[in-house]
């Protein structure tokens, strides 16, 4: 059994809008989620889902709405903000570090999971890659160094934007299962994801920006 | 609070060792425009005498804005950015381990090879260590003023013109004081209240500019 995390709670948003260029991208947007639970957002290109998880880790103001984090307006919350793990379209990570610098730089700033960096560089098959520079990896493992913040936090609410673009299958089920384990702990999670992606078993609402 | 502050300043000086050439074009840029001066104004020490405060001054300017362009482009651009701001640690106080690791990495050796320039201008010793004190007091202005500019136009393409323009109308007080110590000490007066004068713009941009900067990168973001 894992262990669950110390901090936790329940995010709901209500008639949240977000303009761009004049132009609506979604209006009157409200939805809630619980610890354990996960929203799948869907849609189209250009639908917004970008903007969304954006505004919900407070990048971008939204134009109309509020967003809620156990009853109070998130943005007066700081704990709120401190307690997102995002993994966007950028990666987050130096070109110029080298893979092991880059984890120990995220591991440092991340809420101290204790684990070894060693052990991050072998379960996301970058060990013999340890002292290459970030630049020199392809896109699939540039992914999967950006997302291996992920295994070294201690956040509760994870926000993934695409979370498996050019990753291998393999890695694939490796982040599934992350995402489950990150679940039984009492996690939140919101993601946006054009991939097939295996969650079965676990609590997840569909949300489509499209409609 | 602070390991992760130490964490970014590291971080910023082993990136800017990693790509040297990138950081010593301003200083190179410093170093040729000054060695241009007495090319193009011939021997005449008088004339370069009188000059040489406003033209290193003048350059090292440039060079400060030069050298500013990188200061958080590469963090917006591949997502650090974003990544600091959900930090426990304020973003303002963040900032600033991004500027002092700027300031050593671009304006400490401005400061540093400044002296063998002044001689190449005839200036003579108590004028130098004077330029030096200037220096010293007013690089650091000139950077953390500058990266309030730079974080306001970090997300836009073309952004260096307005830079410019935001810019260097907010580095003339620091300008027109460090020269005017420095024609004291040639004059054989004391410098004492232009370089107090510049001490103090120096704590208000270290206490006032954090804040400002931090608010500019997040609306960059938005």
């Amino acid at each position: 059994m894992e262990k669950k995390y110390t901090y936790t709670g329940h995010l709901s948003v209500e008639n949240l809008a977000c303009w761009r260029n004049e132009q609506v991208l979604f209006s009157d947007l409200s939805f809630s989620i619980s610890p354990e639970n996960i929203l799948f957002l869907e849609g189209e290109n250009g639908s917004g889902k970008t903007s969304l998880l954006r505004i919900l880790c407070g990048f971008r103001l939204p134009d109309e709405g509020e967003i809620n984090w156990e009853n109070e307006t998130a943005a007066s919350v700081p704990e709120y903000f401190q307690n997102i793990s995002y993994v966007g379209h950028k990666n987050g990570i130096k070109d110029e570090l080298t893979v092991e610098e880059n984890l120990n730089l995220m591991r440092s700033m991340a809420t101290a999971e204790e684990i070894k960096t060693e052990d991050v560089l072998k379960q996301i098959g970058l060990f013999k890659k340890a002292d290459v520079l970030s630049r020199q990896l392809s896109a699939g493992q540039k992914r999967k160094l950006a997302l291996a913040r992920l295994m070294m936090t201690n956040n509760s609410f994870w926000v993934l934007d695409e979370p498996f673009t050019s990753l291998d299958t393999a890695s694939v089920r490796f982040f599934e299962l992350l995402i489950k384990k990150h679940i039984s702990r009492g996690g939140l999670l919101i993601l946006t994801s054009h991939h097939d992606i295996d969650l079965s078993g676990l609590s997840v609402t569909h949300f489509n920006l499209s409609n | 609070m602070l390991t992760t502050w130490t964490q970014i300043f590291k971080r910023d000086l082993l990136i800017a060792f990693r790509r040297r050439s990138e950081v010593i074009h301003p200083l190179i840029f410093f170093v040729m425009v000054i060695s241009l001066f007495p090319l193009a104004i011939g021997d005449d020490k008088v004339l370069l005498q009188k000059i040489a405060p406003a033209i290193i001054w003048v350059t090292a300017l440039l060079a400060t804005m030069l050298s500013l362009d990188n200061l958080f482009r590469s963090d917006f651009e591949d997502g650090s950015l974003e990544q600091m701001t959900l930090l426990k640690t304020p973003l303002s106080f963040l900032v600033t381990a991004k500027i002092i690791a700027h300031w050593f990495i671009t304006g400490l050796p401005l400061i540093l090879i400044t002296p063998l320039l002044a001689v190449l201008l005839y200036l003579p010793g108590e004028s130098i260590s004077m330029l030096v004190l200037t220096l010293l007091l007013g690089t650091p202005t000139l950077s953390l003023i500058g990266a309030v500019g730079i974080a306001l136009t970090v997300a836009l393409r073309q952004g260096g013109v307005i830079l410019s323009l935001l810019i260097l109308p907010l580095y003339i007080p620091v300008l027109i004081f460090a020269t005017l110590a420095l024609q004291n000490t040639a004059q054989g007066f004391s410098a004492v209240a232009q370089l107090a004068m510049m001490l103090a713009i120096l704590v208000l941009a270290i206490t006032l500019s954090p804040f400002a900067i931090a608010a500019a990168l997040k609306v960059s973001l938005n």
